[in-house]
């Protein structure tokens, strides 16, 4: 970096002064500049979502476990188009499935772990004032914002949301109806989002650390996120490239995702044809492999910053599991054709990315192994945020364990098609990761606020959770190795084989419903301990992180004075200190 | 509130935020047009025949807007050399230069698009035009773009020229670097449409 011959004028400018004065509602709480607002914004509009999606399947789960059967008063609601009689049409079935995954997985968990937990507390745990473009930060929570508005309002176009499943495979998705380009518009949208916001979280964790704050003295989160921020750096260009080419098919009637000679309804389709449904499959799967660490990531740097506070002693093998942190981002760019051993690619593909598949599971063992080492002769508090905490790690771990069957070619194929893939990734994601972002919420809620949540309201919506949680997906386990297929619209009913296993779904679905009435004490909790919560000092877990020296809840710039870090993150009980914490920030 | 390094750089690691930005930008970048160069490999490699470029596209032309698009490079580094010694007279000609290129080869490429939908051409008529047209359509985008960017650095943008000077350099040398990432992009798809 050369300099102009010019002389330098101190880095003031007109655009920062202005943070000075005071602030009206609408720069103050809706078009902030401020990381924690823009934090917050992203939790709460990701809840949200997360809320919406979670209904969605709630809808889904009727029909499965009673097919056919009229809903009463809902179905009436939702309309004769939908759902005429009460009854649930297949093309409305399938559009809350695609739905589904994509509001779960792009406009919720993401938007919560990263854009929420990541901006509010990476640039606090950093001892940072802010994130290094502010502004760039707000546009990416409104760009969010514009691709959710696009996805919810796809359901209102005639044909209604897009029906072809998350992974919108080609050629189906490209034969598909108007919700379908509304997917592809919002996606885009949201792909330009996560790109402006690990632009920034990159660019803060390097430049804006506090003085003495290397990259080893780092807290696990800031590495999950800063590792995460990686992935959605250079994993969602290439689903953006080809949201770009099935745009053009479907608009401009090119053949990227086309075959010659498709036959649809009996007709061959006069397109032009030549073109590979497999290259579709190819570049989602090249971001949404990538996309899992990214679900799972931030998730475990939650639960590594609240075992190591709980427990009051320092996370066992810190180093390894940065190391392995790394290892994982690096890997996860190699395995995505393990989601397409389906297509028939051949034994020398399969033999690689079943490979690759196999070394990844490795780093993943090696942090939850370092987690639940960490456990040992702890004096746990067994606080809320310590239960979910301790929740993840046997949910995460069957999550993780039943993928090894799914990551070898041999075993994917009778398994692939089957409950078994819905209940392994959901034991990863939903009592795994969303266990972790409650944890999270719990924990970190003192900071945002200056109160705390009700611990006994806690406790009851994480033992309900936890038990309904493994209600729901257990069965799926016994379900998918019975051979029921997971597409189906009526959930097997059809089929002889199937006939011993179906009352399983009704099972799976009563655990869905009593489930949402146990996030009930959750919401009532979070508003409630907003106004309401008992009042707490800056520090109120004895953490040792960065982010507590700040005052509850951090002003705008958060530090009264520039914080510095004089040790690693998680000096807990060190032999001969006057406290059992010794935090990085004092020296 | 400030936000530090934003002009002067952190010393241990010798960059500022806005350089950082900028490279990652362009790493994602890398992974867009990347994913696009795989597919047209992926597509072609699938196709029983396969036009070569140069008997449906026009080589002189493109080899043509390719000095274009280099000689704005140059300009542009000419621009921000200017401010590095304080000329902002000679900073103005070449970023005008350099806009007036991005123009020109804008212009070129409306001819060449024309021309073929003239002849009846069009990306739904077989894959190669349709990776033709995706690909140096997305390239348009970021020609546009980057002329956008550096017309706001000539007009508007120069107010900050007159009270931070360092830091009016820096974006001037950031927007360079995406508008040779532009470039290059072209000087890839050039030969790969057009000769291959």
């Amino acid at each position: 970096m050369s300099q102009p011959g010019a002389v330098v004028v101190p880095a003031s400018h007109d655009a920062h002064e202005a943070h000075h004065e005071e602030l009206g509602f609408w720069r103050k709480y809706v078009f902030s500049v401020d990381h924690k607002v823009i934090g917050i914004q992203y939790a709460i509009t990701g809840l949200l979502f997360l809320l919406f999606g979670f209904s969605l399947m709630m809808l889904m789960r009727w029909q499965l476990a009673y097919p056919g059967a009229a809903l009463p008063l809902l179905g009436r609601i939702l309309g004769e188009a939908r759902m005429p009689g009460g009854t649930m049409l297949p093309d409305f079935y399938n559009e809350l499935g695609a739905m589904h995954g994509t509001i779960m997985v792009f406009l919720g968990v993401v938007p919560l772990a990263v854009g929420g937990f990541g901006n509010f507390v990476l640039p606090l745990q950093i001892g940072a004032p802010d994130m290094a473009f502010p502004r760039l930060n707000m546009l990416s929570y409104w760009a969010f914002f514009l691709g959710g508005v696009t996805m919810l309002a796809s359901f209102l176009v005639p044909g209604g949301a897009a029906q072809s499943g998350w992974t919108s495979y080609a050629p189906l998705s490209v034969l598909a109806g108007a919700g379908q380009t509304m997917w592809l518009i919002g996606m885009v949208f949201l792909i330009t989002s996560s790109l402006f916001g690990a632009i920034n979280f990159i660019t803060t964790t390097i430049q804006l650390r506090a003085k003495g704050l290397t990259f080893m003295r780092f807290p696990f989160f800031v590495w999950a996120q800063f590792v995460t921020a990686f992935l959605l750096l250079l994993a969602f260009p290439p689903l953006e490239a080809a949201a770009v080419l099935q745009l053009m098919d479907r608009l401009a009637g090119t053949s990227f995702f086309l075959p010659s000679g498709l036959v649809v309804s009996g007709q061959v389709l006069t397109v032009a044809g030549g073109g590979n449904p497999i290259l579709w499959q190819h570049l989602f799967w090249f971001l949404a492999h990538p996309e899992v660490y990214v679900l799972i990531l931030p998730a475990m740097g939650i639960v590594a910053e609240i075992i190591a506070n709980n427990t009051r002693k320092p996370l066992w093998g810190y180093r390894s599991m940065v190391y392995s942190l790394i290892f994982l981002g690096f890997m996860s760019f190699i395995v995505w054709a393990h989601h397409m051993f389906m297509t028939g690619m051949g034994t020398a593909m399969a033999a690689f990315f079943q490979t690759t598949t196999m070394i990844i599971s490795i780093p993943s063992v090696v942090i939850l192994t370092a987690l639940i080492i960490s456990l040992w002769g702890g004096s746990i508090r067994f606080n809320t945020p310590m239960l979910f905490a301790l929740g993840f790690l046997p949910m995460f771990g069957i999550g993780g364990l039943t993928g090894l069957p799914l990551g070898l070619n041999v075993a994917d194929i009778p398994l692939h098609d089957t409950y078994y893939v819905i209940g392994h990734f959901h034991y990863v994601v939903a009592p795994g990761t969303i266990f972790a972002l409650f944890a999270g919420i719990y924990y970190w809620f003192p900071k945002a606020t200056g109160r705390r949540m009700n611990e006994t309201l806690g406790k009851i919506h994480f033992l309900g959770s936890f038990v309904c949680m493994n209600v729901v997906f257990m069965p799926m386990f016994l379900m998918g190795l019975a051979g029921v297929s997971r597409r189906l619209y009526d959930g097997g009913a059809t089929y002889a084989f199937a006939q011993p296993v179906l009352h399983l779904n009704v099972v799976s679905s009563w655990g869905a419903w009593i489930l949402a009435i146990f996030q009930i004490p959750f919401i009532f909790n979070f508003f409630w301990s907003i106004w309401k919560g008992e009042k707490t000092e800056e520090n109120p877990w004895q953490a040792t992180t960065i982010e507590w020296a700040s005052p509850s809840p951090p002003p705008h710039g958060n530090f009264l004075a520039a914080p510095e870090a004089y040790r690693g993150p998680y000096e807990y009980s060190v032999p001969g200190a006057a406290k059992d914490f010794v935090p990085q920030y004092e020296a | 509130m400030d936000i530090p390094y934003t002009v002067e750089i952190r010393r241990d690691t010798g960059l500022t935020n806005g350089k950082i930005g900028i490279w990652l930008f362009l790493a994602s970048e890398v992974m867009l047009f990347g994913a696009l160069f795989a597919s047209y490999i992926l597509i072609r490699s699938g196709a029983p025949t396969w036009p070569r470029g140069d008997t449906i596209l026009n080589v002189p032309l493109a080899t043509f807007n390719t000095l274009v698009l280099i000689s704005s490079s140059v300009t542009m580094v000419m621009a921000w050399s200017s401010l590095m010694r304080g000329r902002f007279g000679t900073f103005r000609i070449y970023m005008g230069t350099t806009i007036l290129l991005g123009c020109v080869f804008l212009v070129v490429k409306y001819f060449e698009y024309s021309h073929k939908f003239h002849d009846d051409l069009f990306p739904s008529t077989n894959n190669f035009l349709a990776i033709y047209f995706t690909l140096t359509g997305l390239h348009m985008l970021h020609v546009f773009g980057g002329m956008v960017v550096n017309a706001y650095f000539w007009g508007p943008g120069a107010k900050l020229w007159k009270t931070n000077p360092r830091w009016f350099t820096n974006r001037v040398e950031h927007a360079g670097l995406f508008w040779h990432f532009v470039d290059l992009v072209w000087i890839f798809l050039f030969p790969t449409l057009y000769l291959l």
